[in-house]
């Protein structure tokens, strides 16, 4: 009944994808040559065909997109045409020969399918031929149903459905209500201007390059002549605070070269082997190929897995000095390490970065955390940051045994009781919390700030982070930690309240 | 299936006593007639699970659950030989003399039929309602191979060969959210996040739930829950621990909340340590007093 709507529907679906421009081009091609050829032969079996077709077409063109924030940024650009070509109240482009309601509806949620997409959400175009179905089984005059159905089919993630239900109101409105749509809304949901300006992440440029703001990328590296010379030992042990351009530059490419491995978690599971486990699948197997004769036992053994990395760093304003560099050492880490490494930057408030981090090169990606950020160099409330990674995060990331590290110099302006209750909570449920703490580098550093003193009780590892000898041992470290817990005192946390 | 509309399933889930918002009735609708997955997230102890026992009794047919955990391997989530029949099997062979061929120890007899398996097989009488719950707690490995049943209702077996669904079974699958499931999996069911319910809404369930306690208990107990859930907690209390605590009063033979009680059972509804401590004493009076001027 739906047959030839639907098929509009995959036409349009298809040419969502923003990945496969060209596809839809030459799918529009065949469309028209469809629609001529419709106008004489049969509908039906001509259509699944065509609409198989296409379907095998898209699969095999469309890939993941590049970037969520690109998604993003395309949004409103694509709300705003969504919005004008309502408003000039265009209805589809002349090969709609439908004038029915239906027709309108269908209309309208391609386009709104269209908005969702735009706005980041994971809007297939299977899933709207399943709305397309599904709209026959509910009423649609009811608003509510139709709502929900739409919810339930086209969002899949808790954190999509607030975007889903503006999205929904913005959209179905009744036109009385006037199409003149302030966007900012959702505008401002979907990009955040930075507050503050972040500092300058990239390495500063060495003088006279000019006002040249975005490096080449084709550009080799220059590699200065006075590093030929400087040996690498001494700039080992150099303060990264103290650092000039130029040493930042080599640190940088010293930093990429260090190993990261990060020690492994014995799990549930188990792989052939020759552990103390009898494999009883293949022993069988054995036997029976030895005409029921026991000649070896097939044996299993545990296996064993990566543990997760969680980094929390301070980027408040007394760790500004360290701040480029410790960016730079957590993208290293996540790049380096095989598993999966969760980045969490906080100085009033606590920014999840793991998304920024990934699948971009260096600079690209400390550009998108210096724009996710709000709140560069502000004041430091460590506790209170902890504790919104405790309540938002600690249960979806801090599974499977992991390995938490904390970088801060301690100084904290929250209050005590928090960071108390809030160290001890995140002690618990990680295997093992390391903080580090790039002031414990100079030889007179002792932890006496409040901060420090309250959190460090919970601490299993407190190390310097200052140089790249610190940053060596660290390597260390962390590929050494294994199944065995650290021995922790049994400190009590109350709650002050 | 027997459903031709919304507010007939809403009403047949009120009469299994499961009080169901609209937008969940809406998603188990279409779940049944799309015969796609519902996948349910939310917070512990806002009735996930029960969906499934209730779409069971409505459906009148069997409840086959997984019980998801680290390490849930294909041995134990869809079948496995028996070896210790295999072994008899052999030795039995042998006293008679006669040598075993590998068709007949690896035939339907000698095959432990673990959930994934009992439902695929069920499903060609009566679809049951197949519950994957706690999915959460598996690991990758395991999500991806359900992603394979769940496409479509298949599973091989070398020695034996395919066994399909020719209609898929009922498919609810549940997770408390302690880490994100890979979204191609979502992608293949229907989502619904499951949130805490409203005061008529608990209300509603109390009364439904637990008829004996008096209507100014469970009046009082929603309201204070209700607050409770507003209050700076690590972990507050789920629709699961209301209905206990009535419970647990009504046992008590409590008609209405005081201060001595609540201090008593708090263990009911709070399960961490610290929460229990924050609230205890002076701001469980201040919520029961804020309760009780509402018109608790």
């Amino acid at each position: 009944m739906f047959s030839f709507e639907k098929m509009l529907v995959w036409q349009k679906a298809v040419e969502w994808s923003d990945s496969i421009f060209d596809v839809a081009d030459r799918l529009h091609q065949k469309y028209q040559t469809f629609y001529r050829r419709m106008n004489t032969t049969s509908c039906t079996s001509k259509g699944m065909r065509w609409l198989r077709l296409s379907m095998a077409c898209h699969e095999q063109h469309s890939k993941p997109r590049k970037s969520k924030s690109l998604a993003r940024e395309l949004s409103v650009s694509q709300a705003r045409s969504t919005v004008s070509q309502m408003n000039s109240n265009s209805i589809l482009p002349a090969n709609s020969n439908s004038n029915s309601n239906s027709g309108h509806l269908l209309h309208n949620l391609l386009l709104f399918g269209r908005l969702l997409r735009g706005l980041g959400l994971d809007v297939n175009p299977g899933r709207m031929i399943d709305l397309v179905n599904a709209l026959d089984m509910i009423e649609i005059g009811r608003k509510q149903d139709f709502y929900h159905a739409a919810r339930t089919l086209l969002v899949h993630k808790r954190d999509d459905l607030k975007l889903f239900d503006q999205a929904f109101h913005f959209f179905w409105r009744k036109p009385e209500e006037g199409w003149e749509i302030n966007l900012p809304s959702i505008q401002q949901r979907v990009r955040r201007k930075p507050v503050v300006k972040p500092p300058d992440l990239r390495a500063p440029k060495p003088p006279g390059e000019g006002a040249d703001e975005t490096p080449d990328p084709n550009r080799p590296p220059i590699i200065e002549m006075t590093l030929t010379y400087s040996p690498n030992e001494m700039l080992r042990q150099k303060d990264f605070a103290g650092m000039t351009g130029e040493e930042l530059t080599a640190v940088k490419q010293l930093m990429a070269a260090l190993v990261w491995r990060l020690g492994q978690r014995r799990t549930r599971r188990q792989k052939a082997g020759r552990g103390p486990l009898l494999d009883l699948r293949r022993t069988m197997r054995r036997i029976i190929r030895h005409g029921g004769e026991m000649m070896d036992l097939a044996r299993k053994e545990p296996k064993y897995k990566p543990r997760p990395l969680v980094i929390i760093a301070d980027i408040s304003g007394s760790m500004e000095r360290y701040t480029r560099l410790l960016l730079q050492f957590i993208y290293s880490l996540s790049e380096g390490l095989d598993q999966r490494v969760e980045a969490f930057v906080f100085s009033t408030r606590l920014t999840r970065i793991t998304r920024q981090l990934r699948g971009h090169e260096l600079d690209h990606a400390l550009r998108e955390v210096s724009r996710a950020v709000q709140d560069w160099s502000g004041g430091t409330r460590i506790g209170d940051a902890l504790k919104a990674f405790n309540f938002e995060w600690g249960r979806r990331v801090l599974g499977g045994g992991a390995v938490v590290v904390l970088i801060s110099d301690g100084w904290d302006r929250g209050e005590v009781g928090v960071l108390r209750g809030e160290m001890a909570r995140l002690q618990r449920s990680s295997h093992r919390l390391i903080w580090l703490n790039p002031l414990l580098g100079s030889p007179d550093y002792e932890p006496l700030t409040r901060g420090m003193q309250t959190a460090l009780p919970f601490i299993d590892d407190f190390l310097p982070v200052h140089n790249l000898v610190s940053l060596e041992d660290l390597a260390d470290k962390l590929a050494n930690i294994d199944d065995q817990r650290a021995a922790r005192r049994q400190v009590r946390a109350r709650v002050e309240s | 299936m027997k459903f031709n509309s919304i507010d007939e399933l809403q009403s047949a889930l009120r009469d299994q006593s499961y009080i169901a918002d609209r937008g969940l009735a809406t998603s188990i609708y279409l779940a049944l007639k799309l015969g796609r997955p519902l996948f349910l997230e939310g917070e512990a102890g806002v009735g996930k699970t029960e969906v499934a026992k209730v779409m069971t009794r409505l459906l009148d047919t069997d409840l086959i659950r997984l019980q998801c955990y680290e390490g849930l391997d294909v041995h134990h989530a869809v079948y496995e030989w028996n070896y210790t029949r295999q072994m008899m099997h052999i030795r039995l062979l042998e006293a008679r003399g006669e040598h075993p061929n590998e068709s007949e120890l690896f035939g339907p007899e000698f095959l432990l039929r673990r959930p994934l398996l009992q439902a695929i097989e069920a499903a060609r009488e009566k679809p049951p309602v197949l519950l994957v719950d706690e999915l959460d707690r598996s690991d990758e490995e395991f999500e991806a191979f359900l992603l394979e049943v769940l496409s479509d209702f298949q599973i091989t077996i070398p020695e034996i060969g395919t066994i399909k669904a020719d209609s898929p079974p009922v498919v609810i699958i549940t997770s408390n959210r302690t880490r994100e499931i890979h979204d191609a999996l979502k992608r293949r069911c229907l989502y619904y996040w499951i949130d805490y319910p409203t005061f008529d809404k608990e209300f509603e369930i109390v009364r439904t739930k637990v008829p004996q306690a008096s209507e100014k208990l469970s009046r009082q107990v929603t309201g204070f829950i209700q607050e409770l859930r507003r209050a700076d907690l690590y972990k507050v209390p789920g629709v699961a621990e209301t209905i206990d605590w009535t419970t647990a009063l009504v046992a008590l033979d409590q008609k209405a909340l005081d201060q001595s009680i609540i201090e008593e059972t708090l263990g009911v509804i709070l399960k961490y340590q610290d929460d229990v401590e924050k609230i205890r004493g002076e701001n469980a009076k201040a919520i029961l007093d804020r309760v009780k001027a509402t018109g608790g």
